[in-house]
């Protein structure tokens, strides 16, 4: 979209639409930025070439989506911060990613459950949020969808191989999946304003994808003969409010924001 | 891979995924062509990895992979008898007719 | 391969000189003479091993990309890098080897791989400096080596040659960019090229006079040119570029020679060099140990895969 029609599409904007609005392309964004970010350790450091390559893709398509959603969070936030300044000057406590994102990355076995459950999820979101009749968002979220059903595809695969293939591959895929479980409730947990969305019809709820991810999740682990941890501190940990992240957040932000914070206003 | 090769990786704790060879169109109406090899455990892996590898810059519309072992191929000692018979047959070629002057055919 | 007799293998070795006479590529199934072949894996592997372990030094640097654009575009080369080792491993494997098989020989110490990715990245401006000078290196290097006499291999370099072309561009931005900048920044820059630029020349390898392989290697057109030529033909095209960028290259004997139209350039370090060639370098032991601890820790991926694959072929058959 040209810069002047999102500029019109900003401002037809109902008043109080803004606000939550910049809350969901926050959140959406920093939840791919931190992934992208943790997904890109991984280049370099594969189980096998082929790998390098597919994760680093995975890595920028996250990256890419991130920076068109922080860029479109910015202009609708309307104080003039970029895609950058967000992503590279903003502190721990004022990103909205969720915590399973924030995790250290892990063997590889914990990499791809954890890219099973958010792309699944990311898939489920981007589905609904492609009907949305506000085009800026709207054009993301159709791109984005294309790209995430082939994260699916990607993490699925690997997760059937995992959790099928031998005992050591089963035992991580199962430890990695129990770990990450506690984390998923969050995916769903409402952004601050969402009725305003919703009212507008800009984007619909993020609870309401529950229970199409619930369901593919539960098909495709069974075939990959793994087992959802039975315990609620996914509830609970849900529960305690977003602004607290995990301790892995501060420090992956002090590498990724070390340059533009050690030279304020310098170009790259 | 042969048996012995086989063996002989798993001593050192080494297995081989088997070697596919990968064919792209770059768009449609366009023929596939060979575009390289990669090695991966099973066909949709090696649908997905040559996706990855081949087509990063969005240069292919449609993949084909084919385990490289399935591939037959003249040899070079067969280029005589295969592929000269073929050179001398000049009536295959259109500019071997000729067609009055003004006819467009 | 049955054994031929001594006039048969004369007569393939005729016709495979003639071959390489005619500028004609040899196929992997064309008879060659196995020294060939020997050479011909060493040097792809060795090409191979070095952009797999190139990953290293500027991957340590994704996750301190400075912004979205630099972020991306260091990762999707750093991902380039890969691809293109995994060509070359592709090439190689048609001369009769298995890939694990030449991984092994990297991981043991037995292969070797480019020096220059001994050397440490210590800041963003390395980033831009090893994509201005040592892509600009690889390019030049790589450029001839596309009309090699080996079809795989030459089939393999037009498609790194295509890909690689922005990566230096995007390297030169950089250093551009920074030379421009603060004044931290231009000190950055200059120092980064202070530490790149004589690294950047032995990239060519030893002088002609002790380079053992390379009169063969031309002979047999695998080589196109001498690694004195291209060291000289990329001092004549970076000299301008450093001009224009506003940085100096660290040679004070830097001087043109109106007769031959060269940039002659100081003496080489050449002990440094084969220093870190046989392990000596400041990262040798780091980077060979980020490409084993990979390699280990990816053994039961590798496995699992494979177990799973075989587990579907046999539904499939039993169904």
């Amino acid at each position: 979209m040209e810069a002047s029609a999102i500029q019109k599409a900003i401002s037809d904007l109902p008043k109080d639409c803004r606000t939550p609005l910049t809350a969901l392309l926050l959140r959406l964004g920093d939840d791919r930025l931190i992934l992208g970010h943790r997904l890109s350790e991984w280049c370099g450091h594969a189980p096998i070439l082929e790998e390098d390559i597919a994760l680093a893709n995975i890595a920028l398509d996250h990256i890419g989506q991130s920076e068109a959603l922080l860029r479109l969070a910015g202009l609708v936030e309307g104080n003039g911060r970029s895609e950058d300044d967000l992503a590279f000057l903003r502190d721990a406590k004022d990103f909205r990613c969720c915590r399973m994102v924030q995790l250290p990355k892990g063997d590889f076995a914990f990499t791809i459950l954890r890219q099973f459950l958010f792309s699944t999820y990311s898939a489920c979101v981007w589905e609904q949020m492609q009907k949305s009749p506000w085009l800026p968002f709207a054009g993301i979220a159709q791109k984005s969808l294309k790209e995430a059903m082939y994260h699916v595809r990607h993490s699925q695969e690997w997760t059937l191989r995992l959790g099928d293939g031998i005992e050591e591959s089963h035992n991580r895929a199962q430890e990695a999946l129990s770990s990450l479980w506690p984390y998923t409730a969050e995916l769903f947990r409402e952004s601050e304003g969402t009725a305003e969305l919703q009212k507008a019809g800009i984007a619909c709820s993020l609870s309401a994808v529950i229970a199409s991810w619930r369901e593919r999740v539960e098909a495709l682990l069974k075939e990959a003969t793994l087992t959802i941890p039975e315990d609620d501190t996914a509830l609970f940990l849900s529960n305690i409010p977003t602004a607290q992240h995990t301790e892995h957040l501060g420090h992956l932000l002090a590498e990724m924001q070390v340059l533009p914070r050690a030279h304020p206003g310098a170009q790259w | 891979m042969t048996a012995a090769s086989k063996e002989n990786n798993c001593k050192t704790g080494e297995t081989q995924w088997d070697l596919w060879e990968v064919f792209t169109q770059p768009k449609t109406g366009a023929p596939h062509e060979h575009a390289g090899s990669l090695h991966a455990p099973d066909r949709e892996m090696a649908l997905q990895n040559a996706r990855d590898v081949y087509s990063r810059r969005g240069e292919a519309v449609s993949i084909w992979v084919v385990p490289a072992r399935e591939i037959s191929a003249t040899l070079p000692d067969d280029s005589g008898p295969f592929f000269e018979p073929g050179n001398d047959k000049v009536y295959r070629h259109p500019q071997f007719y000729s067609v009055p002057r003004g006819i467009k055919l | 391969m049955t054994e031929l007799t001594l006039e048969e293998s004369s007569e393939k070795r005729e016709l495979f000189e003639k071959q390489i006479q005619a500028g004609e590529k040899i196929e992997p199934k064309d008879w060659m003479p196995e020294r060939f072949r020997k050479q011909l894996i060493r040097m792809i592997s060795q090409h191979a091993h070095s952009e797999i372990v190139g990953m290293l030094p500027e991957g340590n640097w994704i996750t301190r990309a400075p912004n979205f654009r630099r972020k991306k575009t260091l990762l999707a080369k750093v991902q380039d890098e890969a691809g293109h080792g995994l060509y070359l491993y592709c090439a190689t494997e048609t001369l009769g080897i298995d890939r694990s098989e030449l991984v092994e020989q990297l991981l043991t110490g037995k292969a070797k791989y480019s020096s220059i990715f001994n050397y440490p990245t210590l800041s963003w401006a390395d980033i831009g400096v090893i994509g201005w000078l040592v892509d600009g290196a690889a390019i030049v290097n790589q450029t001839s080596l596309a009309k090699t006499s080996y079809g795989p291999y030459s089939r393999a370099m037009v498609r790194i040659c295509k890909e690689e072309n922005f990566h230096k561009k995007q390297g030169y931005e950089i250093v551009t960019g920074l030379a421009k900048g603060t004044p931290e920044q231009r000190d950055m820059v200059q120092d980064s090229v202070n530490r790149w630029w004589w690294p950047s020349l032995m990239m060519f390898g030893p002088s002609d006079k002790d380079s053992p392989n390379s009169k063969e290697l031309l002979a047999w057109g695998v080589k196109r040119r001498s690694n004195d030529e291209l060291r000289q033909r990329f001092v004549n095209l970076t000299v301008p570029q450093a001009k224009a960028a506003g940085v100096t290259l660290p040679d004070p004997e830097l001087r043109y020679n109106e007769e031959t139209q060269d940039w002659e350039f100081g003496p080489i370090n050449w002990e440094e060099f084969w220093q870190v060639v046989s392990g000596n370098g400041p990262c040798n032991r780091e980077r060979m140990k980020a490409r084993q601890d990979a390699h280990s820790s990816g053994a039961w991926v590798r496995e699992a895969a494979e177990a799973y694959a075989e587990k579907q072929q046999r539904k499939r058959a039993a169904a």
